[in-house]
């Protein structure tokens, strides 16, 4: 039976057990609604909540661990023999897997029959034939071995969807009769579709934080993986960028002070970039512009926030670049080389963080109360006094909020970084230099063609950890920050 | 129930502070103020009672020109102090301000210390040339403000941290702080316990002494205790305005013994 069909008969029978649970309640109380402890409704969600909730709960854990089951069990038909030189267990079970999908899309488009799919004793090379013939994509002529693995395969897969298919709708009836039999008058069904609720809740929660961790932990084996194979110190006290693609040979030189450095350079300038125009834009528009102006200039500024990055690298390669070349190159100051240099990055960087700044801190100007401003202005302050010295202060908490996690993207960032400041790790303090940043880094050691055992690919992972380490510690850092003068202002 | 106020007596001899003539306030379309005319004495507590909505408040931001910061809102006819219009095209509203304190309804301390919040106003009006003065300003308010005694040993404490009978003394005397002639305040107890009341409103009367003291406020008790004149407003027309002791005993206008009486309010 198809999953859909299957999700679509839990889902009826829990639509059946909500009708009849409700039916019954209302027949049970009679007359008088008000002997009721629950809103009808809530009786019936009761019931069908206990039919649907453990019944495709059984479906998600079933359909998790079949796999699993399956291919321990083929595993062990494939005797080692049959594991040819220079090929591992892992590649023949791949083999099966496909033979087994080719037998299926034989059955289904009707070049062979289910009794011939099964048929143990068929004879391999007329079966490799229709099996091509079917269009199944096979790389070799399938060995006697895999052939039958394929078989099993199929057999386990098919009895194992049936038992699963039996259980889940077994269970689903078995909690709809159960969410039915509880309905009486006196039963409290909202308590419990209450506490249904808040499990979701919980598990929405826990998704949310589960992965979190899961992409903690990818990371983590991953990096540990890498300093088997490189030296930690070099990793982080290495001074040269130099990875060497397996195709050319040699050692690599995989130092990450370059790349940090110039993450940091382009941040910095990014942020003397956005700091600055970002808050004065969010006093302006909190403080100074009259509503009309607000209603058009705020929209406006955040329409900066919407455009891709990969816009503003384009912006960065083909305007800004050029424009500063012309400007610091040899023909003007003769500081730059090419267009491509951490100004360039960090320009537009802090062009795209504009929005960022202005809009969380105008949010966080206007929550200042009325009255402060109004205590300011009665004891003779102007306008700008009264910002300087009351407003910002009492804002700055969640200013530095705000600043940091504009850092915070301008660490993380991609696109600007490759179209905009070069791809040649550089320690240099002249900002008309080329640099890159560990995420630029991090695409180039991943997209390119060398094994991914090798450190020069596993690098990545061990940049992306020290990245994630870095961010968190700032964000850790904001909320210190943010707390300590939070206690201080209230 | 209404006592005589015990001071009436020393309000025989004193000259016009803050002279209203036919004013208009106006919030958009709605016409909040009409044609008030009033006299406001030096030296003396001017109370300002009325029912919620009736105008008296916006009245009183009209005096330091507080309603210029409501974008809406439109003020028509003549406010003089000392003489000098302070609508006039030449007065700077901000000067106007530090001419004329005010305390407001809420206690609003800065998220600063005690002491910077008291050095707000001497600080940017240039009131002191150095430490040492400052330092004289800010004891002189707080002594003012009757709190020294209780924030002495903690100036550098946030003025936040204060209870809230402190804070509104607090923020009167950052008002006091900046040497004002005329001190509004906005129903200055409406936030306070009785014991906190009783503070402030002793310190209202001791405040007499320098300043020409106006007050909102909703308690006619809090009227006949700390003013020598009362004006009743109602729903935007001045009713009736004279010496307290006459307003509480024997009014002229039905309306203002209603209100006193406690028959509209």
């Amino acid at each position: 039976m198809p999953l859909l069909w299957l999700f679509l008969l839990v889902l009826a029978i829990a639509a059946g057990a909500f009708v009849l649970a409700r039916t019954r309640v209302l027949t049970l109380s009679g007359q008088d609604r008000r002997s009721l402890h629950s809103l009808p409704i809530y009786y019936g969600s009761n019931a069908a909540m206990k039919s649907a909730v453990p019944a495709l709960l059984m479906l998600v854990l079933w359909l998790l661990a079949q796999p699993f089951y399956v291919n321990k069990t083929v595993s062990d038909m494939i005797p080692d023999s049959a594991i040819v030189e220079s090929s591992s267990r892992n590649l023949v079970l791949a083999e099966v897997r496909r033979a087994a999908d080719g037998l299926d899309l034989a059955v289904s488009t009707g070049g062979m029959t289910e009794d011939e799919a099964r048929n143990m004793q068929a004879d391999i090379s007329d079966v490799t034939t229709r099996l091509s013939d079917a269009g199944a994509i096979l790389t070799s002529e399938i060995t006697r071995p895999v052939l039958r693995a394929a078989q099993q395969f199929r057999v386990l897969n098919s009895t194992g969807y049936n038992i699963m298919s039996v259980m889940v709708l077994l269970i689903a009836a078995a909690g709809a009769l159960w969410g039915i039999r509880e309905t009486k008058p006196d039963f409290r069904a909202r308590n419990v579709v209450e506490q249904g609720i808040r499990a979701l809740l919980i598990a929405a929660a826990s998704i949310a934080i589960l992965t979190t961790l899961g992409i903690v932990l990818s990371l983590v084996f991953n990096t540990i993986e890498f300093f088997r194979l490189y030296p930690a110190s070099e990793f982080f006290f290495g001074t040269n960028w130099a990875p060497s693609f397996s195709g050319r040979g040699g050692a690599s030189d995989l130092g990450i002070l370059p790349l940090l450095w110039g993450t940091f350079y382009i941040s910095i300038v990014a942020l003397i970039v956005a700091v600055p125009i970002g808050l004065f834009a969010a006093i302006y528009l909190s403080e100074y512009a009259g509503p009309k102006v607000r209603a058009f200039a705020k929209p406006m500024l955040e329409v900066l926030a919407g455009i891709p990055t990969i816009v503003y690298g384009l912006f960065a390669l083909l305007t800004v670049g050029p424009l500063l070349v012309r400007v610091f190159g040899d023909d003007g100051l003769g500081w730059m080389q090419a267009g491509t240099a951490v100004m360039t990055a960090g320009l537009v960087m802090g062009i795209m963080l504009i929005p960022f700044v202005s809009s969380l801190s105008d949010d966080i100007i206007n929550a200042v109360p009325q009255s402060m401003r109004d205590g300011s202005y009665g004891l003779g302050a102007t306008q700008s006094e009264t910002i300087r010295q009351v407003v910002l202060p009492a804002a700055l908490p969640g200013i530095v909020g705000a600043i940091l996690l504009a850092a915070s993207r301008a660490i993380g960032e991609t696109m600007i970084v490759v179209l905009g400041a070069g791809a040649a790790a550089r320690l240099s303090l002249n900002p008309f230099d080329a640099m890159t940043t560990v995420t630029a880094k991090i695409v180039s050691q991943l997209t390119g063609d060398s094994d991914f055992a090798s450190p020069e690919a596993l690098v990545a992972f061990a940049l992306g950890m020290t990245l994630f380490v870095i961010t968190l510690g700032l964000n850790v850092f904001a909320l210190y920050i943010v707390r300590k003068y939070r206690e201080q202002y209230e | 129930m209404y006592d005589i106020p015990h001071h009436t007596q020393e309000t025989a001899v004193t000259d016009v502070k803050i002279k209203a003539k036919d004013v208009q306030v106006y919030y958009g379309d709605n016409h909040a103020i009409k044609d008030v005319s009033v006299e406001i004495d030096n030296n003396t507590v001017t109370a300002f009672i009325g029912p919620s909505g009736c105008g008296k408040s916006t009245f009183l931001r009209c005096l330091n020109r507080m309603n210029d910061t409501i974008d809406i809102c439109r003020v028509e006819g003549d406010i003089l102090i000392d003489g000098d219009d302070i609508y006039d095209k030449r007065v700077d509203p901000v000067q106007l301000r530090a001419k004329v304190g005010m305390v407001f309804q809420k206690p609003n301390p800065f998220p600063k210390s005690i002491y910077d919040n008291i050095a707000y106003g001497p600080r940017i009006h240039g009131m002191a040339r150095n430490k040492a003065e400052l330092d004289d300003i800010v004891e002189r308010a707080l002594r003012r403000g009757a709190i020294w005694d209780e924030v002495k040993d903690r100036l550098q404490a946030p003025g936040t941290g204060l209870s809230g009978g402190q804070q509104q003394r607090l923020c009167i005397a950052r008002a006091v702080a900046t040497e004002p002639e005329v001190l509004l305040m906005d129903e200055p107890c409406s936030a306070l316990d009785p014991i906190a009341t009783a503070q402030v409103e002793e310190l209202i009367d001791e405040l007499r002494q320098n300043y020409a003291v106006v007050i909102v406020t909703h308690s006619m008790q809090q009227a006949a205790r700390v003013s020598q004149k009362t004006a009743f407003f109602h729903l935007g027309n001045l009713v009736e305005y004279d010496d307290t002791s006459k307003i509480f005993t024997n009014p002229e206008d039905s309306r203002t013994e209603s209100y006193i009486t406690g028959r509209i309010g």
